[in-house]
């Protein structure tokens, strides 16, 4: 019997051994495993390494942009008490990290600056606050630009390109949106805008570097995707992905700007070359502002023409967005548009403005979290302007099949989400625009849908049980904060019949199978399967052992019953234990089928009459993404998405300087992130569902799908509130008060 | 950071002895640490305070209190005398920062809080407060969080705190220890200074001076308010800040105290702004009037413009409060 189980979904699978397993782990609200290491900080993140002479490095960021730079004058601080080198390697350094799931190097070569913040040179010295100093005080001098700076979007929003088809076409078209907007009885032809966001995780960017002693590049860095990080590291560095280890066990999050290798890494590693010796290198919070990863700004047309009873006929998204000169990737708005509403007429567009900003990549549900402040606030406008009420309007549009494709939902209860969370936060109560008043504040109550699409990734895991009758599951797929480690072992546990505490599950390691790594929402279901083929291909190996035919065969409490037979599993297993790999991977069923997870958010704010501060008071999120996994894990994910929400509708806004695109905001005093304060009582519901066409979990993608949608029912409940409609996001007091009735 | 030379003080007379040139006190470090980490202050040697017999509230025969430099905020805000008859300085240290700073921030570093202006943090931008003569980032770039009055060509930057809004709406007298060994007593109407062509000198402190204490009156009469708005519900700066004292008596406006957050370059009072209420009864023209008066000269930058209409509505529902009438 071969050892693995593969699996390409091309097929629905109809059944699930997660139904039928005894040990009783699958869906349960279990804490999560590595809890108690982070608590107490026994979790070694990638700084926290203590290798033997490490060095720290400190980066030195460019202070100018659009200039080739002549001398990095590293003379004067090399005599510096401590400091070890000022290292600089024009042609390899990364200009901008990479984005998630490249095998191609980060695009490299930082003489000419291309962005303000650049990271152009490391410090590096014997102690953390000698590099920092001496990091200082390194003078890059540089040529005059030969360009003028594009630092304005307001002053480049007419030029753009259109971008290379990626996630989704750039451009896409269906029947005649002019003509339909023409006719339509009901129009919508609105603008709103959203600024460019940081991911701003917990953790900033960190990298420790150690060339070993066998030529073998040992990387404990902060990185949600290791294997493609592996490959787009070594390429930087021109060396085989065989010489390279990336070692990622404990992430402080990363929200999408951690998938791709980025300027530290890079550094850190010549460094750690050239010296000799192990360079530990974090990234300051001004330089993961500066020289990581934004959310695209967007600006988002959004036309919507409906009939008389609202049945939308024309739906018309039309993006801008930006990035810098030669990257492709675009922040791609319109994602939930291709399905999200029926509509015959349709017309979704991305184009690109080029901008001398940093690198814009994947922030947390790329597309999704933007475009749908844009959409469900355009549904609920349009709601508005019919005189129905907005979940209606989303009964009338409900979609029987993917409109544009015409194949079938996977699995969608979008309508029952809305349902379901209209009775349960009081819907009916909401009243006309600018009516509810408690003391100071006006209140109001604000709908909107949420889907965010669902992907599988290819991903392998090995699972082992050894004598003792004690799991092992490898992969070096990552616990970005998300549960990994827990919903693998749960995973391995059910279908093993172990109990929890006996599965060891070993993550981030690119010496472990490839894994799918943390992005996109796909590590459960990606990860989860291949963790569960594993687990399957032991079941038939124990089964053998047993006699009896897999089918017949009850795992549990570390016993193989069958036959009328119970066995130890380390006694059925012996000296040698067993092991497995399992692998999963992407199949016709993405095309057969329309995947996503959908869900329903409700939000209550209060508006400061005398202000125009903004409060939330209180939400819910009623979601259906498939099998839920572990129930506390994923009612997490969900309240972290919300939080974003937050942030996105009413705070986050990282600011560009138009006179030289160096960014004005860059820390964590002035760039809001919702505090605890701005959090109120959030709760989630999640709908009973198994998606067959997902993967063999029945699951589907939660992490980003609490955000999509969160901040439009922000907005639209603000209107409700006060009676302003602000299309303009984040929603500041300054942009409500001249709304505001007088003093 | 710069290497700096540290030295620990235990009196105040030996702190101030062992000032030398580029020499600044630190206690609690909340502000002054972040500020070395970025180089924005590069101070050559630091005296520690911190452990000066300098953190007691202690009540006056006149009925007011003498407040210790060294008192952490968050000392200062629960102190029962403070609670119970200065409730708008109580009310301004509990809006501002967060628990943990609260709780290393001191009553004398408060005072002396460095502005939050983006340009000031970012050593990479001219800033004639952080650099002379460099220029004035904000005038033309984003300036949502800075000054409307007070303003010069030079800075526009905003003063952050909040605990010294109320100290000024309350009369608050700041007591100090100079290098000679002289004592002064210095009313905070008087120990900020306007930007100006010198915007890197923000207080009256002569070098080496130690503020010791900060004496509040005997308590006021009426009633008090501190009402911060801001960008989110905690851990933000004031975009605008009230602080305010009024008392009414046979239906008239009898006293009147405002100081203000968020407008200018220093906790910002302007006598105009009483003068348009003492005396009246109540009303909101009468309301109208004091914020008329007191946004007289205000000035807006661009993206700050804002905060001109957003003080004139703060300061007439405060006002509403503290008179009792309905809007």
């Amino acid at each position: 019997m071969s050892n693995s189980t593969n699996l390409t979904m091309d097929k629905p699978t109809p059944t699930s051994l997660l139904d039928t397993g005894a040990q009783g782990l699958i869906g349960e609200p279990l804490q999560r495993t590595e809890g108690p290491l982070k608590v107490s900080g026994n979790a070694t993140y990638a700084a926290e390494y203590a290798l033997e002479k490490v060095a720290y490095g400190v980066l030195v960021g460019s202070d100018f942009t659009l200039g080739k730079i002549t001398k990095v004058d590293a003379e004067s601080v090399k005599s510096l008490p401590g400091v070890i080198d000022v290292v600089t390697d024009f042609d390899s350094f990364a200009r901008n990290p990479q984005q998630g799931g490249e095998t191609k190097a980060p695009t490299q070569g930082v003489e000419d600056v291309a962005y303000r913040g650049e990271i152009v040179a490391i410090v590096v010295a014997e102690s953390f606050e000698a590099a920092r100093d001496a990091a200082h005080r390194v003078v890059v001098e540089h040529d005059a630009p030969k360009a003028e700076g594009r630092y304005d979007f307001e002053t480049q929003r007419h030029k753009t390109d259109k971008p290379a088809d990626d996630q989704i076409p750039a451009h896409f078209s269906q029947g005649d949106l002019a003509g339909a907007m023409a006719e339509a009885p009901h129009v919508l032809d609105v603008t709103y805008t959203t600024p460019s966001q940081n991911s701003a995780a917990m953790e900033p960017h960190a990298t420790t570097a150690h060339w070993d002693e066998d030529g073998i590049l040992n990387i404990y860095g902060a990185y949600q995707m290791p294997s493609s990080d592996k490959q787009q590291l070594a390429k930087a560095l021109g060396v085989s992905a065989s010489k390279v280890r990336i070692i990622a066990r404990y992430i402080g999050g990363g929200f999408g700007s951690k998938l791709g290798i980025a300027p530290e890494a890079v550094a850190a590693a010549i460094a750690a070359r050239q010296l000799g010796r192990p360079v530990k290198c974090v990234m300051a919070r001004s330089q993961v502002f500066e020289a990581t990863v934004r959310r695209s700004n967007t600006e988002q047309r959004m036309r919507l023409g409906a009939d008389a009873q609202g049945k939308l006929t024309a739906i018309g998204h039309d993006s801008l967005v930006s990035n810098l000169d030669g990257e492709d990737f675009f922040e791609p708005c319109g994602m939930a548009t291709h399905f999200l509403y029926a509509a015959e007429n349709r017309e979704i567009n991305h184009d690109m403005v080029r901008l001398d900003w940093l690198l814009a990549g994947s922030m947390r549900a790329p597309g999704e979290a933007v475009g749908q402040l844009a959409l469900e606030c355009a549904m609920d406008e349009l709601a508005e302007a019919i005189g129905i009420d907005p979940i209606e309007l989303r009964h009338i549009n409900e979609p029987d099949c993917d409109p544009e494709t015409q194949v079938p939902f996977s699995s969608r209860q979008l309508t029952r989400c809305l349902d379901e969370g209209a009775r349960k936060f009081g819907w009916d109560k909401r009243a006309a625009p600018g009516t509810t008043r408690d003391g100071e504040w006006l209140v109001g109550l604000g709908v909107a849908a949420a889907a965010r699409g669902n992907m599988l990734q290819k991903s392998a895991a090995k699972v082992t049980i050894n004598v003792l009758g004690k799991a092992t599951v490898e992969t070096d797929m990552t616990d970005i904060g998300t549960g990994t480690y827990t919903i693998l072992g749960q995973i391995a546990g059910e279908l093993l019949g172990i109990p929890l505490e006996d599965v060891e599950v070993k993550l981030g390691d690119t010496n472990s199978p490839p894994g799918a790594g943390s992005g996109g929402s796909w590590g459960a279901g990606s990860s989860g399967s291949s963790v569960y083929l594993a687990c399957e291909n032991l079941r038939e190996q124990i089964a053998e052992k047993m006699g009896v035919a897999a089918e017949g065969l009850t795992l549990k409490d570390g016993h193989a019953i069958g036959d009328n037979r119970r066995v130890s599993l380390s006694e059925l297993v012996g000296d040698r234990g067993l092991s497995a790999e399992g692998a999963i991977a992407p199949g016709k069923q993405e095309k057969d089928t329309r995947q996503s997870s959908y869900g329903a958010h409700f939000a209550e704010v209060g508006v400061n009459t005398t202000t125009g501060e903004v409060r939330v008071r209180r939400m819910l999120g009623v979601f259906a993404a498939g099998r839920i996994l572990n129930e506390k894990t994923a009612r997490s994910q969900c309240l972290g998405g919300m939080t974003f929400g937050i942030g996105a509708a009413l705070t986050e806004d990282l600011i560009h300087d138009p006179r030289n695109g160096k960014l004005v905001n860059r820390d964590l005093a002035e760039y809001h992130v919702p505090v605890n304060a701005d959090v109120p009582q959030l709760d989630v519901v999640f709908l009973e569902e198994r998606d067959v066409h997902a993967n063999p979990l029945h699951a589907k993608g939660i992490g980003e799908l609490g955000i999509s949608g969160a901040g439009a029912a922000i907005a639209n409940a603000v209107y409700n509130a006060c009676g302003v409609r602000v299309r303009d996001f984040p929603i500041t007091l300054d942009k409500i008060l001249d709304g505001l009735p007088a003093m | 950071m710069k290497t700096f030379d540290y030295a620990k003080a235990d009196s105040p007379e030996a702190a101030v002895a062992a000032v030398g040139t580029g020499t600044k006190f630190i206690a609690g470090g909340t502000n002054l640490l972040d500020l070395m980490k970025l180089q924005i202050e590069t101070p050559d040697k630091l005296v520690d305070i911190s452990r000066l017999d300098l953190a007691q509230i202690e009540e006056r025969e006149d009925g007011g209190l003498t407040i210790g430099a060294l008192v952490p905020n968050s000392d200062l805000a629960a102190d029962p005398r403070v609670v119970e008859h200065y409730a708008v300085l109580s009310r301004a240290l509990l809006a501002g920062a967060s628990g943990q700073l609260r709780n290393k921030a001191s009553t004398g570093g408060n005072l002396l809080q460095r502005t939050r202006c983006y340009y000031f943090y970012d050593t990479a931008m001219p800033c004639n407060k952080r650099e002379p003569g460099t220029g004035c980032s904000a005038i033309g770039g984003f300036n949502r969080i800075l000054a409307v009055l007070g303003t010069s060509e030079q800075c526009i930057a905003t003063h952050p705190s909040d605990m010294a809004v109320a100290m000024r709406a309350l009369d608050a007298t700041i007591v100090t220890l100079k290098a000679d060994g002289d004592r002064r007593r210095i009313s905070i109407h008087e120990f900020y200074r306007l930007p100006g062509d010198t915007p890197e000198i923000e207080t009256v402190l002569e070098p080496g001076e130690l503020i010791t204490h900060v004496e509040l009156p005997a308590p006021p009469k009426g009633n008090q308010i501190y009402r911060k708005v801001r960008d989110r519900a905690s851990y933000a700066f004031a975009l605008v800040s009230v602080a305010g004292v009024l008392s009414v008596e046979d239906g008239k406006i009898a006293s009147a105290s405002f100081a203000f957050g968020g407008l200018g370059p220093m906790p910002w009072r302007d006598a105009a702004v009483e003068a348009a209420l003492v005396g009246k009864a109540p009303s909101d023209a009468v309301f109208e009037a004091a914020a008329t008066a007191l946004l007289a000269d205000a000035k807006g930058y661009g993206s700050n413009d804002f905060k001109i209409p957003l003080a004139r509505r703060v300061l007439i529902a405060c006002l509403r409060d503290l008179t009792g009438a309905a809007s």
